[in-house]
């Protein structure tokens, strides 16, 4: 599946040529017209028939990662986090640095080394360093310039079933469904908008709609599930394999209740699963988009991913047809005149 | 005006669902405006035509209210939620709450909390009188907001009720349009914004859409005139506060000396406010496109974001003087 090339592609935030032009190159046959606008979010325009209504679909590009600040006398990069990451996962873990996707390991001080105090803290970014194998400062800066981006080297594969196990879930996800929608052949126009620097505060969705006039927008997402040991029901954020999860507010956004109580009703009538992101914190594009100008009515659709800003974030099938399918019915639903005499709560 | 009041902040309105409170305010005063619109946010505008178009006044006063939202439901009906807007857990111990404008509910932390100082909202529940999952959702869903359940009492010459943050302000722009005399010197919108309490989102694009040249948003502050309160120079029925700062705002000295000259020369109290916690819908007008003249009026308020805000009816009155003076002045030194 598409996935798999989105995954395994490198687009720290600020870096997302790799994403956007692999997206470009699939959807190129499918739509009316593509644009990249100055920050790099990448616009796909699919017209419909003039009487329907406009509908942008939002996902980000970006993923977090790691930006290279310094590289030490013995060839080893210093590293800074870009968005947010949990420091205790980087140790040892497998990386690729810059456009040319350069092997490193993130290594520190091995267990026989430390003192046993150290062993009961998290290494900090100062410890921590990218080891690409080289042994002197000349030899890395051949390979590496200062600002250049790493992420994990993970491999998109198959658990069991129905799971599938990747990088950068947070955002392909979004990308893949959205890449789905434009294959498929609509009434109304979409508007597709893969944006750029999501990861660092929502900056490419602050300006990609404001030249864009849509009726409605959906972002789509991948979110957190915290549907593991140790977390009470009433605490999950949401739960895999549970369809996808409907935002009711998060620190960006109120979605518009109209937009949300159609999706529940179309999700109602077409036996598509759903649940409600119970977590009221973080935020996603939505915030940005739906602030554009006067205003857009925005909602947003989240496909819940365990162990999410890590190097193997999980995904379930079933969640992911299920958004696809939700949008679709969606847009179908919007074709028919839904929402056309709604107000705005 | 206590009855107006009193309609305003029994209405409910949390951040999002600001409905109700909009149509009431509508009820109003559309008899009384050239224009009446509500944008895609929800925020009413309402055009007041002035006796010169040169240029455009933006008053806002928000018509949100903080609150909860459900974020789950117990197999047993009790539900649990998350704040919308700045709610101390502290403040909801005991307290009533009202889901969608209907549904009363009770709140308590869970049993096993001892250390208060640990209180959270994801310890704590709201009990709706359901015994099963299936009977609270025939009320309530996930996602669905409520408020604090309180009615309004005056007490001596203050009013004490919840959501006067900003029903208040709502009620002085509703009074200066129903008192307005003569047409004010500009084109002056009147604006009950949403969304305030979680990010002055509605100020964003209400700001967008008008375009304003002056903006002025009517909105409650804190006072320091309470026991051991923390320091702030602005009391209780000492008059409105004319704003010089807060954490979204360095308001522009013209406008605030404008305020100033114009409360002196009609003999109206104020004090000035220097506000060092939260922002308003102000700093939301001052940014807008490429910029306006911002300024704000601010109704001193104790115990705010409490079930029980106290403000000072003259402060009020002296709070729509002022504001009908700015809106019929020559507006002085700012164009």
């Amino acid at each position: 599946m598409f996935l798999k090339q989105l995954s395994e592609a490198v687009g720290v935030s600020g870096r997302e040529a790799e994403v956007r032009d692999l997206i470009r190159e699939e959807i190129k046959d499918d739509v009316d017209r593509i644009e990249t606008d100055a920050l790099g979010n990448l616009i796909a325009f699919k017209e419909g028939k003039p009487e329907q209504p406009t509908v942008l679909l939002a996902a980000h590009m970006d993923e977090i990662g790691l930006m290279i600040t310094d590289i030490t006398d013995d060839g080893l990069l210093k590293f800074k986090p870009i968005g947010g990451i949990d420091k205790r996962i980087l140790v040892s873990k497998e990386v690729v640095v810059g456009p040319d996707q350069i092997p490193g390991v993130i290594g520190a001080k091995a267990i026989h080394l430390q003192e046993s105090d150290e062993r009961k803290k998290p290494l900090d970014y100062g410890e921590l360093y990218i080891d690409i194998g080289t042994k002197e400062k000349e030899e890395s800066e051949k390979l590496v310039e200062l600002g250049m981006m790493a992420t994990f080297a993970t491999e998109f594969e198959q658990l069991g079933t129905a799971t599938v196990k990747g990088k950068a879930f947070d955002d392909r996800v979004g990308c893949a469904a959205l890449i789905e929608l434009l294959q498929q052949e609509h009434q109304l126009s979409i508007i597709a908008a893969f944006t750029v620097q999501e990861e660092i505060g929502l900056r490419g969705a602050s300006v990609v709609a404001y030249d864009l006039d849509p009726d409605l927008a959906l972002v789509v997402e991948g979110t957190s599930a915290s549907d593991v040991p140790d977390t009470k029901e009433a605490g999950y954020s949401t739960q895999l394999g549970a369809g996808p999860a409907l935002t009711i507010q998060d620190s960006s956004l109120i979605p518009s209740q109209p937009v949300v109580n159609k999706l529940i009703e179309v999700a109602d009538q077409n036996d598509i699963p759903y649940q409600f992101r119970k977590l009221t914190r973080a935020g996603t594009d939505a915030g940005a988009l739906h602030l554009t100008k006067e205003g857009i009515r925005t909602a947003v659709i989240s496909m819940p991913c365990r162990y999410i800003h890590s190097p193997a974030s999980l995904l379930n099938l079933n969640d992911y047809q299920a958004t696809v399918e939700l949008l679709t019915k969606f847009c179908q639903d919007m074709e028919e005149g839904g929402l056309a005499d709604e107000g705005v709560n | 005006m206590k009855e107006l009041i009193k309609r305003l902040v029994e209405t409910f309105g949390p951040s999002g669902d600001e409905l109700a409170v909009r149509e009431l305010i509508r009820g109003e005063i559309e008899d009384q405006v050239d224009q009446i619109e509500v944008d895609t946010m929800g925020n009413l505008i309402a055009l007041k035509k002035g006796q010169d178009d040169s240029n455009k006044v933006m008053l806002a006063a928000h018509m949100d209210e903080i609150g909860l939202i459900a974020t789950h439901i117990e197999e047993e009906g009790f539900i649990r939620f998350s704040n919308v807007g700045g709610v101390s857990p502290y403040n909801l111990l005991g307290e009533r709450v009202l889901f969608n404008g209907e549904t009363i509910g009770v709140i308590d932390k869970e049993g096993k909390l001892d250390d208060i100082s640990k209180l959270k909202h994801d310890k704590m529940y709201v009990d709706i009188g359901a015994t099963t999952q299936e009977e609270a959702e025939e009320k309530i869903k996930i996602g669905d907001t409520a408020t604090y359940y309180r009615q309004l009492d005056l007490v001596g010459n203050r009013l004490v009720a919840k959501g006067l943050d900003d029903r208040a302000g709502c009620a002085v722009l509703i009074e200066t349009i129903k008192q307005l005399t003569e047409q004010p010197t500009f084109d002056t919108y009147f604006v009950f914004t949403v969304q305030e309490e979680v990010g002055t989102r509605g100020a964003i694009t209400s700001s967008y859409g008008i375009n304003p040249d002056v903006g002025i948003a009517v909105d409650l502050t804190l006072t320091g005139d309470t026991p051991e309160a923390k320091r702030m120079a602005v009391s209780l029925g000492e008059g409105p506060a004319i704003k010089v700062k807060d954490r979204s705002v360095l308001v522009n000295p013209q406008l605030k000396n404008l305020m100033i000259d114009l409360a002196e020369e009609n003999e109206i109290p104020y004090q000035l406010e220097v506000l060092d916690r939260g922002g308003t819908d102000t700093g939301r007008m001052q940014l807008s496109r490429e910029g306006a003249i911002a300024g704000a009026i601010s109704i001193p308020g104790r115990y705010v974001h409490s079930p029980s805000e106290m403000i000072d009816l003259t402060d009020l009155e002296n709070s729509i003087k002022l504001l009908s003076e700015i809106l019929q002045s020559d507006y002085q030194g700012l164009f």
